[in-house]
């Protein structure tokens, strides 16, 4: 009991702190030194202990767990209080109507595939590709394609939604209550006039520029001081090889062997051979058969009659499929 | 123009939200760095508090040129790690000759400085100089008491400052339930003189003591070392008063807190017949509406 008046205890942080032992004289070395604070801080322990063990506790399979009181202690927070998210403007307007929450099913029957499926995302309900057939109205405008149009609204629905959620959470960001892990980036400043906005140079263009400008001495800038960081131009060197004209052995004699090598192929007795005569054969061969084929069909269509020809049925069939489609748009209209 | 951003995956979603400030806080983070010049001591010092903070605690090892915690200018890189890290206690460690072994223990509130501590190392005893029993050895992680001894703890300013910053840090994580098998170790400060504290690290030994308390034995296990406090910055009062702020409704969503049963394969079972149980008439409404389509 003594020592329970003697100490402050503070269960939340297992600490203790006894605030009336004082040395009444320096212990002359430091064992003793050490000896007397771990004495002094045995008996701080065993109050802690002693107010820690007679808590409930509940038998755990690892050991008895005991349920710690709030520390009392008062330490200072690491960050500020999180702050309130402002209402959006929904929120305000559903407020001032009265609109409640309800809440809806997850899936939802779908009409079109006979199933049921989810309200969105992924093989959602209603999708724009699930839909083969847009009655006409009355009100619609000829020349317009109804699908075009549906997903030029859905295109619009989405811009307006991102609008309304930019300007909420700009609200929130004045409060500085922004969700954590939403980030408003500035884009780029607003231009006015006919002004282009400046183009962001990546860091290879940058790169480049550098290089060339770096190059541009009269000694390729051989001689100038590089900067911290400064690559090596890319294309250094030369690209195209002239052979020495003079003659001479090792690559004096060069120039002529290339030259000698063209001019033999040009004179020698095989000039023939350089052609490939069966290449030659199969290109003459498939031009022709193209000919006969543009002349075949065109007889026919003057006929107008199915014959032999494997080839023609399936581009008849095409055709026909063409203008089906064609004549059904023009129906949806 | 603004654009939203947001994460591109859960993961990095996840890691922002752990950064996000919260109504009821979890621990906090440990910086420990250096400066241009340190001691052998002082490594072994800055060496030996990352050990006893594992887990908890981020160590630098690079010499760091221009931190001056107590300059006007010279937190900016201090305040900068700790948005980094998201650390909000600091420990700095340089030596010149007019401070030697010099251990600035800070506190950050909003990744700006909160307070400032200044001690310098003396009489440093490393963890290896200590003989024991290795199965007393503390694990890590674990809850530790902390004892303070002395009046001066109390009447001086220094070391008043100095008991909270050390209770801040050594406190660990603030946690509703403790296994009482968990415990085993103990740090001891004392104050010795008006600005002289002697810190030790000990292990617990639980003796029968025929009631259901235990009696308490303390073995030193080290480090122990004695902090000489030498300057100290106070937060201002209107800072102090808004770190001081805590939520009012302790509502806090505990999620993975609950321990699991034993048995893992009722799980799923379990839930889908609490499921079953809350809305058995949902699922065959639907079926219904199917077959009549």
């Amino acid at each position: 009991m003594e020592s329970q008046n003697q100490y402050e205890v503070d269960l939340g942080n297992l600490l203790a702190f006894n605030h009336s032992h004082h040395f009444p004289s320096l212990p002359s070395s430091r064992e003793e030194l050490v000896k007397e604070c771990l004495e002094e801080g045995t008996k701080l322990v065993q109050a802690i202990a002693d107010r820690l063990f007679n808590l409930p506790s509940t038998e755990d399979v690892d050991g008895p767990i005991v349920t710690l009181p709030p520390p009392t202690t008062k330490l200072p927070r690491s960050k500020h209080l999180p702050k309130p998210k402002p209402p959006t403007k929904w929120e305000l307007f559903a407020k001032k109507k009265g609109i409640k929450k309800r809440k809806k099913d997850k899936v939802v029957w779908d009409e079109q595939t006979g199933t049921w499926k989810r309200r969105f995302g992924y093989d959602r309900v209603d999708d724009d590709r699930d839909v083969p057939i847009i009655e006409a109205k009355m009100t619609d405008e000829p020349g317009e394609d109804p699908f075009a149009k549906r997903q030029e609204e859905k295109k619009k629905r989405v811009a307006k939604q991102d609008k309304n959620r930019l300007q909420n959470l700009k609200q929130a960001a004045k409060v500085g209550a922004l969700p954590s892990h939403v980030q408003l980036a500035a884009t780029a400043l607003p231009i006015t006039g006919t002004q282009a906005a400046p183009k962001k140079f990546t860091k290879h263009e940058l790169g480049d520029v550098a290089g060339i400008a770096a190059t541009s001495t009269a000694s390729g800038g051989k001689f100038d001081k590089k900067v911290p960081g400064e690559k090596a131009p890319k294309h250094q060197g030369k690209h195209r090889k002239f052979l020495p004209v003079v003659e001479g052995s090792g690559i004096g004699s060069r120039e002529k062997e290339q030259t000698d090598k063209v001019l033999n192929k040009l004179f020698s007795k095989h000039s023939h051979e350089i052609l490939n005569v069966e290449k030659a054969v199969t290109a003459y061969n498939v031009k022709r058969e193209k000919k006969q084929r543009l002349k075949h069909n065109k007889n026919v269509e003057d006929k107008s009659l199915s014959t032999s020809n494997k080839l023609k049925p399936k581009k008849q069939l095409n055709k026909k499929s063409a203008k089906k489609g064609s004549s059904k748009k023009g129906k949806a209209k | 123009m603004l654009k939203v951003k947001t994460p591109k995956n859960p993961r990095v979603k996840r890691a922002l939200e752990k950064r996000a400030p919260k109504l009821v806080e979890t621990g906090k983070k440990t910086l420990i760095l250096q400066g241009t010049k340190t001691s052998n001591t002082l490594n072994d010092v800055l060496t030996e508090l990352y050990l006893l903070k594992k887990g908890s605690a981020i160590r630098y090892t690079r010499k760091n040129e221009n931190i001056r915690p107590f300059e006007s200018g010279g937190e900016t890189s201090l305040e900068f790690f700790s948005l980094k890290t998201d650390c909000s206690i600091f420990i700095y460690g340089s030596t010149s000759k007019k401070r030697p072994d010099n251990l600035v223990i800070g506190r950050t509130y909003d990744h700006h400085i909160y307070d400032l501590v200044e001690v310098g190392v003396e009489n440093f005893k490393p963890l290896h100089s200590f003989i024991y029993d290795k199965k007393l050895a503390p694990r890590v992680g674990s809850k530790p008491f902390i004892c303070f001894v002395g009046e001066g703890f109390e009447s001086v300013e220094e070391l008043k400052h100095l008991k909270e910053v050390l209770v801040d840090l050594l406190r660990g994580e603030v946690i509703e339930n403790l296994n009482l098998a968990g415990l085993d170790h103990a740090y001891v400060c004392t104050a010795v003189s008006s600005n002289r504290v002697f810190f030790t690290h000990c292990a617990l030994r639980l003796k029968k003591s025929g009631t259901i308390v235990p009696r308490m034995e303390l073995v030193e296990v080290g480090p122990s070392m004695d902090f000489v406090v030498r300057r100290h910055r106070l937060p201002n009062e209107s800072l102090r008063k808004e770190a001081m702020k805590t939520a009012k409704d302790q509502s806090k969503k505990k999620l993975g807190d609950m321990a699991l049963p034993n048995k893992a394969k009722g799980v799923k079972r379990e839930r889908r017949e609490a499921k079953m149980k809350n809305d058995p008439t949902e699922r065959a409404s639907k079926k219904q509406k199917e077959e009549s389509v």
